[in-house]
């Protein structure tokens, strides 16, 4: 097999790694804040996806432009599935909020389906099949877009949870939920923000994973998975380690690939799920509590 | 007042006994009065009963949530319908290999994460990693029809052959029913000996458990085994059922949640729960379908959001289900 | 008198932290031993090696001659040792007499024998009325007594309590003093006990061993250990700053 060929292949898993990684963030900011695993996250980016189609095909807009109202609207939707749904079930066992958002899961795909028919549909920009040259290798325009689209709003997020007072008081609540009532921190809020963020992250992931990938509503359990998958690889609750397992895992199905069936590509994810989760359970950057 | 002698009812009273009974006369005499449709119906309604049932010995009784259980249905599916295909192996001498192919699958991931520890949440996410692992690789062995799935040369239909399961739906009915009940009896003995209160205390608190000289990873193995083997035979069913197998169906993790609704919606840890739920559940769901087919609406999707608007209702209103209050109404007892 | 329980060099750290260290006592047979000292000396931990909750860095524990350190919690369950948790852990879900039956399992041959033993447990412990109620709805003394009698259904020779009486009313403790010593002078039942409540360690125990930061300082019968200047300095040093 050609280096080349491998090495471009690689390129294109680790940028599309990077927008997985937006996904998973999503999905570990929610789980390290509130210990709530958000079994809808698949399904929230498939929302989020078919917003950019709509919007696409309605009113020819570009989904770079679309980035920020779909992230808008649905840290919206997150906030109010928190806030009206979720919280009473911060205190419930483990596996009843499971099954909660098994419920929530299963009306959005079929909820999707009634709405758009089982017919996939795509997002074709005008400069959907341009590409970069760098010396041998070949870059695909809208991958490079939405890969450092991605890194941008990780890092937004970063810097929010770092650098702004709610930031603080989210990660205060998520370290000593007690201690952060003491304080006088309005927890309830803090987490319903948290949902929201959360789930922003995804939106924007789907915004841009429309660019990359046909979207069906059944798409949406697949990438519930694969949003563990990352997290679990690179640690649940970790913001660093969401973004490092994205790019681990969108190269490894990239190169699964290649030397695999492609059909087989995400046995490889399984296999590496079920791998980390034996031997390291809390994933490669995970606070070992 | 008790009833004594049949070691099978030990504990019932006679309230509860009388309205067994009258379930089971009443579920005998379904295909005498019932049409195909309804018929295919109530083969669906004790299929959830079945499965369910084997669920919860899992989730219900020793606490531990898989939702990878099609992994189970569709080993016990693909073991018989390839002996079957393939050796002209018949269903019954089948569905031990299916339930010996399931038990060890069962086996090795209980042994896993057991041994590693890996609970709640993470063990969740371990079941289903391992179903669609094999879905997908199921999808890749030809031999079994990958993915273009695999088929049972269809039946004959001059006579019911029992022993080879090829026949009309009474047939298959009279199968499940002697499946759902056998699965209820073994339950309730399950639950009324050492092995239930072992699992009921694990499933409540595996350290105080482990404290009172429970071997904990045993009966934890014990409980995955159990409800792996119970599963198993649902997948044989299903396979001389519907004649047609796909790994993208049997396996998929649609399925594995399926088959937990009526547990949950009917009572989780209740053995009555299972069969009330598979009935409230399967009944409302056809009946809503049929509503909107005279009303001319065709809209796919709609029965699963009406499975997800029932999960979501029952969790958050009635998270122990709703057998629990209906048994205290009727004065039974809940489990 | 025969010793039930030896602990010989009995250390345990976490993270550096030494929580227990070179901890050497024994217990002897049909005597209640009470294990005092101030808040995070060592003594549930000291509990939790006994029990097998956790293994030790170094040292054994000898409980009846044998050799029993590093044994799961199940398998020292079995050689004869029952334990109580500091923070209660009931069977929530489950009825008292369950709770109490799923402890007697272990000894006796089927449910059926099990439940009637429980509820001769029950009964002693005056449960008897409560036996068909969830665990969930007990009272914090009724979950004590719970979590007491789930243990004495194991039919353990050594009873390892750790704080039974805490967040108890004195009249209430005065009740779990009573049946501790009708269990320890009618049944001969050998405990130890993990104990804030100096009335009842006065009451109760034969003898008293003393950890601070988990060594033992001290050791001996109650009045003795009371007056040593060790100990009054390890409580004033540790409550007053």
């Amino acid at each position: 097999m050609p280096l080349e060929l491998v090495l471009n292949v690689a390129v294109g898993g680790v940028l599309t790694g990077l927008v997985y990684g937006l996904m998973a963030l999503g999905l570990s900011v929610i789980f390290g804040v509130m210990r709530v695993v958000n079994f809808a996250h698949g399904e929230m980016m498939t929302i989020a996806m078919y917003a950019a189609v709509i919007a696409f095909a309605q009113w020819q807009l570009d989904p770079f432009l679309m980035l920020l109202p779909v992230a808008g609207g649905l840290f919206l939707f997150g906030y109010a599935l928190q806030a009206g749904l979720i919280n009473p079930f911060i205190a419930r066992p483990e596996h009843s909020q499971f099954i909660l958002l098994v419920a929530v899961a299963i009306i959005m795909v079929n909820g999707l389906l009634m709405a758009f028919g089982p017919n996939a549909r795509n997002v074709l920009v005008p400069y959907a099949l341009d590409s970069f040259e760098f010396g041998p290798l070949l870059v695909d325009k809208v991958r490079l877009y939405a890969a450092v689209a991605s890194l941008g709003l990780a890092a937004a997020l970063f810097v929010f949870f770092r650098g702004t007072r709610t930031g603080k008081a989210i990660r205060a609540a998520a370290d000593n939920h007690t201690g952060a009532l003491v304080v006088g921190l309005n927890v309830q809020r803090l987490y319903a923000l948290t949902f929201g963020l959360g789930s922003a992250c995804v939106g924007a992931a789907g915004c841009l994973m429309a660019l990359l990938i046909d979207v069906t509503p059944t798409l949406g359990p697949v990438y519930t998975l694969l949003g563990f998958v990352i997290v679990i690889v690179g640690g649940l609750g970790s913001m660093a380690g969401a973004l490092l397992g994205g790019v681990l895992i969108g190269l490894s199905e990239a190169l699964a690939g290649l030397f695999l069936v492609p059909s087989a590509k995400s046995m490889v994810s399984f296999a590496l799920l079920i791998l980390v989760l034996l031997i390291r359970p809390h994933g490669l950057l995970g606070r070992s509590t | 007042m008790r009833i004594a002698g049949l070691p099978l009812l030990a504990g019932l009273d006679r309230r509860a006994v009388t309205l067994l009974a009258l379930l089971l006369i009443g579920l005998l005499f379904v295909p005498a009065v019932a049409g195909p449709y309804l018929l295919s119906i109530m083969i669906l309604v004790l299929y959830f009963a079945y499965v369910g049932q084997a669920w919860n010995v899992m989730m219900g009784m020793a606490g531990q949530l898989s939702l990878g259980h099609s992994l189970y249905v569709g080993l016990g599916a693909y073991v018989a319908a390839a002996l079957f295909v393939h050796a002209g192996i018949g269903p019954w001498i089948g569905a031990l290999a299916a339930m010996a192919v399931a038990t060890l699958a069962g086996a090795v991931i209980g042994y896993l994460a057991f041994r590693f520890r890996v609970g709640g949440v993470y063990f969740a996410l371990l079941t289903i990693a391992f179903a669609e692992f094999t879905r997908i690789g199921f999808d890749h062995m030809t031999w079994l029809g990958g993915s273009a799935g695999l088929f049972l040369p269809v039946a004959q239909r001059e006579r019911n052959d029992l022993w080879s399961l090829r026949g009309d739906p009474v047939m298959f009915y009279y199968v499940i029913l002697g499946m759902a009940v056998t699965a209820l009896a073994l339950c309730r003995h399950l639950a009324r000996s050492r092995i239930g209160f072992y699992w009921r205390a694990i499933r409540e608190d595996p350290v105080a458990a482990e404290a009172l000289g429970i071997d904990v990873f045993r009966y934890k193995m014990l409980a995955a085994m159990a409800s792996s083997a119970m599963t198993a035979p649902a997948g044989v069913f299903f396979a001389f059922y519907y004649n047609n197998l796909f790994p993208e169906q049997i396996f998929s993790m649609l399925r594995s949640i399926e088959l937990i609704l009526g547990p949950i919606i009917g009572g989780l840890g209740t053995l009555f729960g299972p069969v009330l739920g598979a009935f409230v559940l399967t009944i409302l769901a056809e009946a809503l379908q049929e509503a909107l087919q005279t009303l001319g609406w065709q809209i796919p999707g709609i029965k699963q959001v009406f499975y997800g608007f029932c999960l979501l209702l029952v969790i958050v209103f009635l998270p122990n289900g709703i057998w629990p209050p209906l048994a205290r109404r009727l004065g039974l007892d809940v489990r | 008198m025969t010793a039930a329980l030896e602990v010989v060099n009995l250390s345990k750290s976490f993270r550096g932290l030494r929580a227990v260290v070179d901890v050497e006592f024994t217990a002897a047979a049909g005597v209640v031993t009470a294990v005092i000292g101030p808040n995070g000396a060592g003594k549930t931990t000291l509990f939790n090696l006994i029990a097998g909750a956790i293994k030790p860095d170094a040292g054994s524990v000898r409980f009846g001659g044998t050799d029993i350190t590093g044994l799961r919690p199940d398998q020292i369950c079995r050689a004869g040792i029952g334990r109580t948790f500091q923070l209660v852990r009931p069977f929530a879900g489950l009825t008292v007499e369950e709770n109490v039956t799923a402890g007697a399992l272990m000894r006796e041959p089927d449910v059926a024998a099990a439940r009637v033993h429980a509820n001769e447990i029950l009964a002693l412990l005056d449960l008897s009325d409560r036996r068909r109620r969830l665990a969930a709805e007990l009272t914090l003394p009724d979950r004590k007594r719970l979590e007491l009698a789930r243990a004495l259904a194991t039919q353990p020779t050594l009873l390892l309590l750790d704080e039974v009486m805490a967040g108890l009313r004195p009249t209430e403790t005065d009740r779990m003093v009573e049946t501790l010593t009708r269990l320890n002078r009618e049944r001969g039942l050998t405990i130890v006990l993990i104990e804030h409540v100096m009335r009842a360690v006065m009451a109760l125990a034969g003898k008293v061993i003393v950890l601070h930061h988990g060594e033992k300082i001290a050791e001996g019968s109650p009045a003795a250990v009371a007056t040593d200047p060790a100990v009054v300095e390890s409580y004033l040093g540790a409550e007053v700053a």
